[in-house]
This record gives structure tokens, sequence and C-alpha cells, in this order.
């Protein structure tokens, strides 16, 4: 049979076209054909990547921005606490103070009204005392010129003394 | 082309061989139905109207080996010495070295009647087949059989139609390719146009062939072999469908020289696993190993064997099909017939532009994955 009886001439050919064009063709079309389609995905899967990573990174520097502008609002309402507080601490403590100085200086006041009443009075008392002697010394000078009117009189003063 | 039907033809009337030609040729050529209504008187050759007169029928047989065999020359159309047909030249080895004339100097006989005298040397054309006269002998002689008794083949080296119809796929697949390959040194961007085309092909090999039989590490060496061998086949196949076409893929040479390219890759690329898995297979009793062996070393050539065998058959089937779908015309001598059969043989052309793209793909498919088997690093149980 012809047909399945392999015709060695054309064997022949078949392998050196073949060989011949596997060579040129891996030589001038698929190797720079692949190489380049390679590349070109490459390249196409770099973009890919950095622009998922550009994404991320964006992401990121916006959750940072919330993170940072959360801290911040934090610090501010920490430091206008403290004010507050401090406000109301040196107002406090400055109250006290003056209450403290008023009752001093009242009570140093009276101290001294006291003192003055004192030695104001022991002054009165004195006096008082000196006139009393002289006034006595007077009376009993002149009441005491006669020997009856004497008696009279230190019985007159024995009697208020009783009565005192 | 049709030499070996004439004869059986011109005993009837000539206006009936020129239909039967007509009809052949514009069916290769629109591949639409055409009735035979018009007819063209041709004169034929006189001189082969007293030969074979036995042979009063259309010979289907003849005629489709004929189609779908290989030829000294071209033919496109016409017959006899009317024919349309271009000279190949034939190249042939003897015993005084290398002979070649042009196919012409034939001037269309197959049938052993015309001497060609070359370097001393006479030569014939025996149903394609040169043969070389015996020294002194001026005519071919045949036994019972119709054997030439005085006559020896030497080795033949012709530039064949099929051997040309290989060359032009070359040619073709250098211009497609190359382009694509200066596309690519020119610019990175992704071509357009036909362009795109053959890289999505390309692309197609390396993504759905090669990498899911051969591994993302190993593929790369195979690819040229996978592109080459693809695109061959592929525009060989499409080019066998165009009138007036060889049928390169459909011949067993063809076929068995693609598969031993195969064979060759396995047996060279095989690795130590893959000769361990199939001279010596582990895991399984001993006595069974040597009964293993033999099956599997068997199954190394088998698997290129079938490789050719599918190639070459399902192609030179489509031809089959589709001139027996024709041969029906001349069988049934009715030209009403070419109503049916011609929109047949349209639709199993059809089917063949299938088959051309999944005969390729399967052999480079098939071919990646016996490479893949006999590179592959096995885990060790």
């Amino acid at each position: 049979m012809d047909l399945i009886t392999p015709d060695f001439g054309l064997f022949f050919w078949q392998t050196i076209v073949f060989l011949v064009l596997l060579f040129l063709m891996a030589k001038f079309a698929w190797r720079p054909i692949l190489n380049s389609v390679r590349d070109r995905e490459q390249s196409i899967n770099d973009a890919l990547a950095s622009a998922e990573n550009a994404r991320k990174e964006m992401q990121n520097l916006k959750s940072d921005n919330e993170q940072l502008m959360k801290e911040a609002r934090a610090e501010r309402d920490a430091i206008l606490k403290e004010a507050r507080e401090l406000k109301e601490k040196t107002i406090a403590s400055a109250a006290e103070e003056a209450k403290l100085k008023a009752d001093r200086i009242v009570a140093d006041a009276q101290k001294s009204i006291e003192l003055e009443k004192q030695s104001a009075l022991a002054e009165l008392k004195n006096q008082v005392a000196e006139l009393s002697v002289e006034i006595a010394e007077k009376v009993v000078r002149k009441e005491l010129s006669s020997k009856n009117e004497q008696r009279q009189m230190i019985e007159k003063m024995l009697s208020d003394a009783k009565l005192n | 082309m049709h030499g070996n039907l004439e004869p059986t033809i011109l005993s009837r009337s000539g206006s009936m061989t020129a239909q039967k030609s007509l009809v052949i040729s514009l069916y290769f050529t629109l591949a639409l139905a055409i009735f035979p209504a018009f007819t063209f008187a041709q004169e034929h050759g006189e001189e082969h109207s007293d030969l074979q007169e036995a042979e009063e029928e259309f010979n289907a047989t003849e005629m489709i080996l004929h189609h779908i065999g290989d030829s000294h020359g071209w033919h496109f159309f016409g017959s006899g010495d009317n024919s349309y047909t271009l000279p190949l030249p034939v190249i042939l080895y003897t015993e005084n070295g290398l002979v070649s004339f042009m196919s012409s100097e034939f001037h269309h006989d197959t049938e052993g009647h015309h001497v060609v005298e070359k370097d001393g040397m006479r030569f014939v054309n025996l149903h394609e087949d040169i043969y070389r006269l015996n020294d002194g002998a001026t005519a071919v002689e045949f036994d019972a059989e119709h054997h030439p008794v005085n006559a020896s083949k030497p080795w033949d080296l012709s530039i064949t139609k099929n051997v040309a119809a290989m060359f032009l796929t070359v040619i073709l697949m250098l211009i497609f390719f190359t382009s694509l390959a200066r596309h690519h040194k020119k610019n990175s961007h992704a071509p357009s146009g036909f362009n795109n085309i053959l890289e999505t092909l390309v692309i197609f090999v390396r993504d759905d062939i090669a990498i899911p039989q051969l591994g993302e590490k190993r593929y790369m060496k195979f690819m040229p072999f996978l592109l080459s061998v693809f695109f061959f086949i592929w525009i060989t196949n499409l080019l066998g469908l165009l009138p007036g076409a060889a049928n390169v893929t459909g011949n067993i040479a063809v076929t068995v020289s693609l598969g031993l390219f195969t064979l060759a890759l396995i047996l060279i690329n095989g690795n130590k696993d893959f000769w361990k898995h199939t001279l010596w297979m582990p895991g399984v009793p001993t006595f069974v190993k040597p009964i293993l062996a033999v099956v599997e070393l068997a199954g190394v050539f088998i698997k290129p064997i079938a490789l050719m065998i599918r190639l070459f058959a399902n192609i030179t089937a489509g031809h089959i099909i589709i001139l027996s779908l024709i041969g029906l015309i001349f069988i049934l001598e009715n030209a009403g017939i070419a109503g049916v059969s011609v929109p047949f043989a349209l639709f199993i052309t059809v089917l063949e532009l299938l088959v051309a793209f999944l005969q390729a793909f399967i052999f480079t498919m098939l071919s990646a994955l016996f490479i893949g088997m006999a590179v592959e690093e096995h885990e060790h149980h």
C-alpha cells in the first residue's frame, strides 16, 4: 500500500525542512517574541503591583493622618482640662490665703484693741485711784479735823463696807 | 493530475471528461455547488484512447489515492497535455551519483511510457515512482502483476509537490513570525491586527499547552519545538484545504518525521526518574518489574507512533471524504448528484477547518505531555 508506506525522499526533506525551520524560527522568531511577551507581562504585573502598593500606601497615609488628628485632639482636650483645673486650683488657693490673711489681720487687730483697752483701763484705774487718793486725802484732811467727825466717818465707811 | 482517469473516460464522450475535470476543478476553486450545465469541448490526446480500454468504469479509488498522494509536478487543472502543472525538480541518487531534471520532462506521463534520458541513464515515471531502466532497456516491461521487471528504483530525493508545499509553509511562517519579532524589537507595546492574532496564538501554545504539561520551570526549553510543530502542522493543514494544494500532513512520511522529533526529544530529555519508571518500576513486586519494563518500553515508542498515525489518518480521512463525495457524481454518472454531494463536501471542508486546528493542537499537546512525562520530577514514594 503506497498510502501507508513512508516515502524516503519526503521523509528526508521533511526532516531537513523541519530542522531548518526549527533553527530559523527559534533564532529569529520564537526567542525574540517569547522574551518580549514575557518582558511585557512582567512590566504589566509590575505596574499592577505598584498601583496596588500606591493604593495601600495612600490608605496607610490616610489612616496615619486620622490617627494624628485623633492624637492632636486628645492632647488639646488634655491641655484644656489641665488649664481649667489649674485655674480653679489657683483661685481656690488664693481665696483661702486671702481668708487666712484677713483672719490674721482681724485677730491681730482684736488683740491690739484688747491690749489698748487693757492699758487704757489700767491707766484709767490708776488715775481714778490717784484721784480717789487725792480726794480722799483732801476729804480726810478736811473731815478729820474733829474727833467726832472722824468717828462718824469711820462708822459710815464701815457700814458701807458691810453693804458692799 | 487526472492521468489515471483519462483512459477510463475517454471511451465515453469527450464532454463527459470535460465535465468531470471542470467540476473537480471548480470544487477545488470555489467549493460551491456548480451544476455541470455547461461543457467545454476539449480535445484530448488520442494517444491514450487505445490504452487500458478494459477499465471502462470511473475508478474512484484511483482518483482519490492520486489526489491524496504525492507527485513530482504540482498540477493545478486541466488534464493530459493540456494540464497546467508547475514543474518541480526531480532529484535522484543513483549508483552514478546525483541526477536531476525537471518533472516536466515526463510530459505528464505517469504510466511509464515517456522515457527521460539523462546522464546516459533512462528514467520513467510509474505512478509517481521514478524507475531507472536497466542499461540497454528502452521501454519498461511489466510482469503479470504490473510490476516493472527491467527497472530499479533509485533513491528519490525530488522536490515533490509535498516538499514544495512544505517550503511554502516554511516561507509563510518565516514571513509571519519574523514580522511579529520585528514588531517586538521596535517597541514593547502589544501588536495590533494580524500580528496580534499571531501573538495570541503563540501565547495560547505557551499558556494552554506548554506550561500545563511541562511546568513553569522547564517549558521554555521546549517552546521552539512546540511552537514550530504547532504552526507548521496548522498552516500546512490549512494550505492543504486550498484548491490544488498538496496533502502534506496527510502523508505518513511527513508525520513519521514529525513523530520522530517528539520521540527524539523524549529520549534525549528523559531524566533518571523517567528511565527508572520505564525500565524498573519502583513500588511493584519484583516479578512484575520485567513485565512492566516491556510494556513501558513499548509505550515509549507507541506514543509517538500514535501521534504519527493520528495526524496522518485524520487529515487523509478528511481529504478522502471530500473526494468521495465529489466522486459520487461520477460513480452515479449523474450531474444532479452534485446538488447533494457538493454541499456535503462543503460542510466537510468547513469541518476540516476545525480538524486542521484540532490536529495541530492535539499533536502539540500530546508531544508536550509525553515530553512532560519524561522530564517530570517524580515524588518519591
